[in-house]
């Protein structure tokens, strides 16, 4: 570990493990310790739905933390492929005493996803990044609050209440004027439901209010303004489903869409060039960029494959591209453009 | 020029359709196994080497120093060879680590990684024993095919491969540089300095480390340390000499003109590889030391499948090969070496002849 963390130490045994990094070989021991690529280690799986797991994570030791509300890239490897997600950090930030540990909360569906609820033990080795996301909370948060929330949705904005329970039991914070409403199909969905009614339970200033929508039907905003009477005056954060941010018009608004991409354009394609992997790859109008230059060996960064997080972008040095979700053609040179959700309109280059 | 195997175009389509199938087959069913095999090739050898550098520390026991320095000597031929050469030819790129990427990897060779992947994944693997095109043959220094012209300095041929086999990894690294192109006007002086100062840079590290920072380090067991460093050095050079040279220079080996080229289909390209290479029969050991370069056929048939798979297809064109009529050259070790250095003694001297041979 001293090796690892001393900078001059670290370049003085860079000489004895040249070309390799001396964390090549103390990744043996214990594979934590890596730096140039962080690690973390699956330490519990633990079921919170029928369909949705949550799993505890021991990031490395160059793991800076992260704010609640932000989401971390998850690397694994399935069937000897790494795969990368993004995914909402659903627990609080750790206290100065409270370990190292981060948490997601992960509904099953796609691949990665069934991979890490269904199959994922204790003990295996996973890579991350560091947590990123601009949908938190102010240091300070505001007097009212609203949180507005369905299905998975929840997962960001119970590291927000978390954090803001602990800082009001521990550090004489006060917990805000809070209100949560929060969709799922029946009560027995709702992802960390004994502990949003236990919390609402103790807590005055917090409300609960859950719509149950395979009886209750989906929350309009006429309802929604019955429901939280002060709708005007709050701050809000949102997160879930595109339909449902759509259908509420509000002020003072943070959002995050969770929304699976629509490949809606087909037609043109072209070869496709990689510039800095010196990849060329003959893709079709339906096919994501990112999709063929992986599939043609390109080492590519990308994150949740839905044109979310822009952990995927490359710069356009030639051609132009389609936005499968739109349909739209467009790109300039020079643009930055989203490899997940672009296709290849015609022949194009991408400086990754 | 001995082309052995005549098939007709639809027979050579035919073969390369069936390769075609084999190489299918493999790629659908890469998975967890082969992520744990190259995984635990990387792990062995770093632990062998970690064990070898300690055992050496205390070389001023002699058992111990050979120990030490075989442990080392084993690590460098797994890092080049089962390792460095097959992740440089990209075939663990389809995980997608970083870590194992033909993209981002080094290795512990005078050759920087982009160098060697230009001249050999691209010069070599596609003009595979073409004369004029082919730099591998005989390093152009030699003369190892009747076909080529005698000149007296090939007398001293003998001496040189000696040499070469000793400082390979030097030999091979200053050799991609391609100095003999820069008076024709082919390539820059200006690219040829950047590509020396590369190798400069490498060949520097490396001093350091076995020559001067390990033997420092293990105080006063300084000059035992060297030496056995510099001792799995040279081992690990004359392996991968003798390795190489057994898979393409053996007796049965072709060559082919430029001339050979011209429509050429990925049938014939298929048919071209499997003529200019030959493996070395032996069990696993020998398959893992050599970097599955025993099996040079199915390696310079498929390049970038991954070299675990190698012996499992073997047999199947092993097979393809007797139902096409086309040879397929393999021999013991021994045998191929021996036939290596008869052909560079008989071929030091002028002649022979060069009629068509059956």
């Amino acid at each position: 570990m001293t090796v690892a963390t001393t900078p001059r130490l670290r370049r003085l045994a860079g000489k004895l493990t040249s070309p390799l990094l001396p964390e090549d070989y103390l990744g043996l021991v214990n594979p934590l310790w890596a730096t140039s690529e962080l690690r973390g280690r699956v330490e519990s799986v633990r079921w919170e739905t029928a369909d949705a797991a949550t799993l505890e994570i021991r990031p490395g030791g160059a793991w800076a933390g992260h704010r609640p509300g932000q989401w971390v890239r998850i690397g694994i490897d399935i069937n000897g492929v790494r795969h990368w997600r993004s995914y909402s950090i659903s627990s609080a930030p750790s206290s100065a005493t409270g370990g190292d540990r981060i948490a997601i909360t992960v509904k099953a569906a796609g691949l990665v996803s069934e991979h890490l609820v269904r199959r994922v033990r204790p003990g295996t080795i996973i890579r991350l990044d560091q947590a990123a996301g601009e949908f938190v909370l102010p240091a300070e948060p505001p007097e009212r609050v609203l949180f507005l929330t369905a299905g998975s949705g929840i997962t960001p904005v119970m590291s927000m209440l978390r954090a803001l329970a602990r800082s009001a039991e521990t550090m004489s914070g006060r917990f805000p004027d809070t209100v949560l409403v929060h969709s799922a199909p029946t009560r027995r969905d709702v992802i960390f439901g004994a502990e949003l009614r236990r919390l609402a339970a103790r807590t005055p200033n917090f409300r609960l209010h859950e719509q149950h929508t395979r009886t209750a039907g989906r929350l309009g905003p006429q309802e929604l303004a019955r429901l939280v009477s002060d709708l005007a005056q709050r701050s809000t954060w949102a997160c879930g489903p595109t339909a449902m941010l759509d259908a509420l018009s509000l002020d003072d608004l943070h959002v995050e869409h969770f929304r699976p991409p629509v490949p809606a354009a087909t037609g043109d394609g072209g070869l496709v060039r990689f510039t800095t992997s010196a990849v060329d790859v003959r893709a079709d109008g339906a096919t994501p960029l990112l999709v063929a230059g992986e599939e043609a060996g390109a080492l590519l960064p990308s994150g949740c494959r839905m044109g979310i997080c822009f952990s995927c972008v490359g710069r356009l040095t030639s051609g132009r591209v389609r936005d499968l979700r739109t349909g739209e053609v467009h790109g300039e040179e020079g643009d930055i453009i989203q490899t997940c959700v672009s296709a290849a309109a015609g022949p194009c280059s991408i400086e990754l | 020029m001995s082309t052995t195997a005549v098939l007709f175009p639809a027979d050579v389509e035919d073969f390369g359709r069936e390769l075609d199938k084999i190489r299918d087959e493999v790629i659908g069913s890469l998975g967890e196994q082969d992520a744990k095999y190259i995984r635990g090739v990387i792990a062995m050898q770093r632990r062998l080497e970690l064990g070898g550098r300690a055992l050496l520390f205390a070389s001023w026991l002699p058992p111990v120093w050979v120990a030490g320095t075989a442990a080392l000597a084993t690590a460098k031929i797994l890092e080049n060879m089962e390792i460095g050469h097959n992740v440089l030819h990209g075939q663990w790129d389809w995980m997608r680590d970083p870590k194992i990427h033909s993209m981002t990897w080094e290795w512990d060779f005078a050759s920087p990684a982009d160098q060697w992947k230009h001249s050999h994944n691209y010069i070599h693997h596609t003009w595979t024993n073409v004369l004029g095109k082919d730099r591998d043959i005989g390093y152009s220094a030699m003369r190892v095919s009747p076909e080529q012209r005698w000149y007296p300095i090939y007398l001293a041929q003998p001496l040189y491969n000696v040499l070469l086999a000793l400082f390979f990894e030097y030999g091979i690294a200053v050799y991609d540089v391609e100095l003999e192109r820069i008076p024709t006007g082919e390539k820059s002086p200006k690219e040829a300095l950047s590509q020396l100062r590369a190798i400069a840079g490498k060949v520097r590290r490396q001093i350091i480390k076995d020559y001067v920072a390990f033997p420092l380090v293990a105080g006063p067991c300084f000059l035992p340390v060297l030496l056995g460093n510099l001792t799995a050095n040279l081992a690990r050079n004359v392996w991968a000499h003798t390795i190489i040279f057994c898979g393409h220079f053996p007796e049965g080996a072709e060559v082919f003109t430029e001339d050979q080229l011209e429509d050429e289909t990925r049938g014939d390209w298929y048919v071209r590889q499997l003529l200019g290479s030959c493996n070395i029969d032996g069990g696993p050991l020998l398959h893992l030391m050599s970097g599955n370069l025993s099996h040079q056929i199915e390696h310079h048939l498929f390049p970038d499948l991954p070299s675990n798979r190698y012996a499992e297809i073997a047999p199947r064109i092993r097979a393809l090969c007797e139902r096409f009529g086309l040879p397929y050259t393999s021999g013991s070790l021994t045998r191929q070496t021996r036939s290596v250095w008869k052909r560079i003694l008989r071929l030091a001297l002028p002649g022979p002849p060069t009629t068509p041979a059956g």
